[in-house]
């Protein structure tokens, strides 16, 4: 008997006793009625609880507030579908000059290797969906967010983020996701509690997380 | 896909690897007690994650809603398992995925170590995970000329070290800031001597130390915190960003995953989510959560393992009683408010999984006759602590006292000479089954209070009460006991009137 | 109303003096106390040591005694006991196969009250000294039993009675939710980790300059207060319904073994 055919047999003898499937209460919040504005507040008061460095902008200011944001860097990583709107106040690149920036561009067709991420100053990504209770920007591998890794390596990650993608609660965020997208939910800069259970950010992930939030 | 068993019931097969207590709890307590500085981080660690945990569950008017839905899940996910295991399977092979089964740890780690093999490295990074600690997959991996690098903070420092973790969320809780930086400067090479003790400095140290390891790692193992049944999907919990470079850099990827991890669905997890973090580190939610459906083109390993492990939980499903331990997920929430771990520490339990829950899921898994893990159920005061802070309500101190029967029973098959403990419990059985003969040893008070002597306090028992007597005091009997006093009181039994005892009279007899 | 008194075996052998308090109390309110003869323990040793077989009997002793329609409620001055009452009775009925059992212990178990539990939410006790002339100048600190508190869920009330007793001065304990380490045959079984949860108990009860520690459980007083005499310590123990059952004209006074630190007045 194979390993698999003998873990079933095994589990089905355990539940010879036909345990009963419940009915699943849900009575916990899965939508809520806070307005825009809360939702926003929450989110911004949460981020900078975990010491992520949040921007709230009109729309219309962002390629400004992005290029503000850049000025010390020399060189970012953007995923190919990310609005070119927003790089559109950044200093031109390749030009040599001192004050550019570098901006290289990651698609599927022409993935950055590690080594050149490693490289990079920051990368600038948008997001699919926010949690303001618990201060959670979602990627789910959108053409504004690219792949998983360039979020990863360099180490500030700069997130552009929709006020109208702000939700509540989680159950809220996860309704707007597509479960078998490539995922990664971030909830301020990389951190760890292994020492004395006192938390410190800025571990392996980006240490640095600014959060530009779009009104 | 029917859940309905149609051939022999099977005998219930234990698990093995790291489950196992090497000594007695009792002993092994007696020794981690008489360690001040060990007592001394744990008790600051379990304050610190205790105060957290209690803030930011107050925060959400829904918590006992949500714990409610936690419990049901995991009941009726482990009420289908079969079905859920098998449509688990189809979606996450879909997706281009591949699936192995282990019955035990044995076969666990041999799969792993082919996969590795397959890919011709003989250096893999692994994600922090408790199922591949269960099975000793790292010391199995070195016997066989591969070496595992454990790249979670705490158990980097425990690996370092050469020890073994004592918590399963932290498994460095045992150890201090300034212990850590010794490990550091001993155990790593190119560490800045003047290197300080602060959190900060310690997690920056470490980032340098594996950076060049995860950008350059071409298999990592990891293990998961849930698989989705209906979607195929894995996740990874985790804080410093470890995780994510395990999961998202290497080619491949081999997760080992207890077959009780399943959700059913996707929107499960919506609950679990909410659960997990809160109970564990005490956050609102942890700083990175990785979702992977089998392989995605152009993002992430593409050639993705995933191995179900047995290693007894089956046979903890077959126990009626005991099966809800399978609901755990892992918080650590009920270590860190029991006050037996906070004194004795993880170690002291022997098994992987340490604490309230250790103390019924290594039993289980392994049986209550593997000889030393028949002490676990005892370690506990039953204070209830772990019940009230478990996410998933699994009644722990009812499990205890289950497993605590099964003990009993068993050994009382094996017909030896009967304990101190069975004669004391047979002469309790006969003193409290009936009113009349627990009368009839009360009229021995007033020897033991003559004993007792002038200072009306006994500072020593013979036999199995000197255990009370080594630190505690037993005050004198009183001269009678209450039904004394109530039948002179009332006469017959039952014919008081109201008022008719005496105002100022309750002072006699001993206080407690 | 006509209570029958569970003295359980603890108080009724060792600490008659809190039975005696609790029928003074409920006879003060003007009920009728009746103490069924057959009782003698709850049997929670003998289950919370695995001991189901041997608790069988001590259960249907139990249910036997208090399976009768001469009283309208019971009561226990024990949080433990109750609890057990309520809720393992039935499971060791269940898991003996005595179906019988079960039914007859199910319906003993929700006729039986904790002590503070019948005061507050049966009889309407909501003012000691107003209603029971409960007065007590004394300054203590009250340890919360973890089965009262986690499975009665008994939260505030024996405080609560407490805190409206004359002349009391209530001291808050820190840690006070942490076990005091007695946990039955836990303190014998792992006598080294029941004894340093008791000092650490002691040392927090010490440090709140109180003169004693009231409770609601003869059994986890009898723990920290052995304790605290093997340390020396002038601070004892008292169950709180011994406070209660104190008065201007009869206050509760030193005549036990232990003597209470600054109790002269």
């Amino acid at each position: 008997m194979s390993a698999r055919e003998e873990i079933l047999d095994r589990i089905k003898s355990a539940l010879r006793d036909s345990p009963a499937v419940p009915q699943i209460p849900r009575n916990y919040r899965r939508e809520t009625d806070k307005t825009a504005e809360q939702r926003l507040g929450q989110l911004v008061d949460r981020l900078e609880d975990y010491k992520a460095n949040v921007f709230v902008v009109p729309a219309a200011g962002a390629p400004a507030r992005l290029a503000e944001l850049l000025a010390g860097c020399a060189s970012i990583v953007v995923p190919h579908g990310l609005d070119p709107q927003l790089l559109s106040a950044l200093p031109r690149t390749g030009t040599g000059d001192a004050g550019t920036l570098a901006v290289a561009v990651d698609s599927p067709e022409r993935p950055l290797t590690v080594a050149a991420l490693d490289a990079v100053d920051a990368v600038v990504t948008g997001a699919a969906v926010a949690v303001s209770e618990t201060g959670t920007i979602m990627l789910d591998g959108g053409p504004s967010q690219g792949r998983r890794i360039i979020s990863l390596v360099p180490d500030r990650h700069v997130c552009v983020l929709r006020a109208a993608d702000i939700v509540e609660v989680l159950p809220e965020a996860m309704a707007r996701l597509e479960a078998t997208a490539p995922q990664t939910w971030i909830s301020g800069p990389s951190a760890t509690s292994d020492i004395e259970l006192e938390r410190v950010e800025g571990v392996h992930g980006p240490r640095t997380l600014d959060v530009l939030i779009l009104t | 896909m029917s859940n309905t068993f149609l051939g022999m019931p099977t005998l219930p097969v234990f698990g093995r690897g790291n489950l196992n207590a090497t000594e007695p709890f009792p002993q092994a307590a007696h020794r981690e007690l008489g360690n001040a500085q060990l007592r001394a981080n744990l008790g600051h660690a379990t304050h610190t994650i205790r105060d957290k945990r209690l803030k930011v569950v107050a925060e959400l008017p829904d918590w006992e809603d949500m714990r409610d839905a936690g419990s049901a899940i995991k009941n009726a996910t482990m009420a289908q398992l079969p079905a859920l295991l098998e449509q688990f399977e189809a979606n996450f092979t879909a997706r281009g995925g591949t699936i192995h089964w282990a019955r035990d740890a044995q076969e666990a780690n041999e799969i792993a170590t082919a996969l590795i093999r397959e890919t011709g490295e003989t250096e893999v990074v692994k994600v922090k995970s408790m199922a591949t600690q269960e099975i000793g997959l790292n010391e199995y991996l070195e016997g066989q000329g591969i070496s595992a690098l454990e790249t979670d903070l705490a158990e980097l420092i425990v690996q370092l070290d050469h020890d073994k973790p004592s918590h399963i969320l932290v498994p460095a809780i045992h150890k201090n800031r300034s212990q850590i930086r010794e490990i550091f400067l001993r155990e790593m090479e190119d560490v800045d001597p003047a290197l300080g003790n602060e959190p900060a400095r310690l997690a920056e140290t470490a980032r340098r130390h594996l950076r060049k390891k995860f950008l350059s790692a071409k298999v990592a193992v990891s293990g998961a915190n849930f698989g989705l049944a209906d979607t195929g999907t894995l996740a990874v919990v985790e804080s410093e960003g470890n995780g994510r470079m395990c999961l998202t850099l290497p080619e491949t990827l081999i997760t080992v995953m207890g077959i009780e991890k399943l959700l059913p669905s996707w929107s499960d997890l919506e609950v679990f989510m909410q659960l997990l973090p809160r109970s564990s580190t005490g956050e609102r939610m942890n700083p990175y959560t990785s979702l992977w459906t089998g392989t995605t083109p152009g993002d992430g390993p593409q050639n993705v393992h995933l191995v179900l492990l047995d290693n007894g939980r089956t046979a903890a499903l077959a126990d009626e009683m005991g099966r809800t331990a399978l609901n755990c997920i892992r918080c650590s929430a009920c270590m860190n408010v029991c006050p037996v771990y906070e004194r004795t520490g993880g170690h002291a339990y022997g098994s992987t999984y340490p604490g309230p829950i250790g103390a019924i899921l290594s039993p289980l898994m392994t049986g209550i006759k593997s000889e030393e893990n028949n002490s676990l159920p005892y370690a506990s005061s039953l204070c209830g602590a772990c019940f009230d802070a478990c996410p998933v309500k699994i009644n722990i101190p009812e499990i205890l006292v289950h497993l605590r029967g099964e003990d009993v029973d068993s050994k009382r098959a094996k017909a030896k000479v009967p304990t101190q403990t069975d004669l004391l419990m047979k002469g309790a059985e006969w003193a409290f089954s009936a009113g009349s003969r627990l009368n009839l040893l009360e009229k021995g008070l007033p020897a033991g209070r003559l004993a007792a002597g002038r200072a009306k306090v006994i500072k020593k028992l013979p036999g199995i009460g000197g255990k009370w007597t080594q630190s505690r005091d037993i005050p004198a009997p009183p001269s009678q006991s209450f039904r004394q006093w109530w039948a002179k009181e009332h006469g017959a039994p039952n014919a008081a009137a109201p008022g008719t005892t005496g105002e100022g009279t309750i002072s006699e007899g001993g206080r407690p | 109303m006509r209570i029958a008194l569970f003295a359980t075996c603890i108080v009724d052998a060792m600490y008659p003096r809190t039975a005696r308090a609790t029928v003074s109390i409920l006879e003060r309110l003007g009920h009728e106390v009746v103490f069924p003869p057959g009782q003698a323990c709850c049997g929670q040793m003998h289950v919370n040591s695995g001991y189901f077989a041997e608790a069988l009997p001590v259960v249907a002793n139990h249910v036997k005694a208090f399976d009768t329609d001469d009283y309208d409620v019971a009561v226990a001055p024990s949080g433990s006991c109750v609890a057990s009452v309520k809720h393992q009775h039935q499971l060791v009925a269940r898991r003996c196969g005595d179906g019988a059992l079960e039914a007859r212990a199910a319906v003993v178990g929700a006729r039986t009250y904790e002590l503070s539990q019948l005061l507050t939410d049966v009889l309407g006790v909501t003012d000691a000294a107003g209603q029971l002339g409960s007065h007590f100048p004394h300054k203590v600190t009250y340890h919360p039993s973890c089965h009262g508190m986690r499975l009665l869920h008994l939260g505030d009330r024996q405080l609560n009675l407490l805190a409206t007793v004359g002349g009391i001065e209530l001291v808050e304990l820190p840690e006070a939710d942490a076990c005091c380490g007695f946990g039955g045959t836990f303190s014998l079984k792992n006598a080294d980790v029941s004894s340093a949860m008791m000092e650490d108990k002691a040392a927090n009860i010490c440090g709140t300059g109180a003169e004693l520690c009231t409770g609601g459980d003869a059994s986890c007083l009898m723990h920290i207060g052995g304790g605290l005499s093997r340390q020396g310590s002038e601070v004892g123990t008292l169950h709180f319904a011994e406070i209660l059952a104190s008065t201007l004209e009869n206050p509760v006074t030193a005549a036990g073994n232990v003597q209470l630190a600054g109790a002269r007045r």
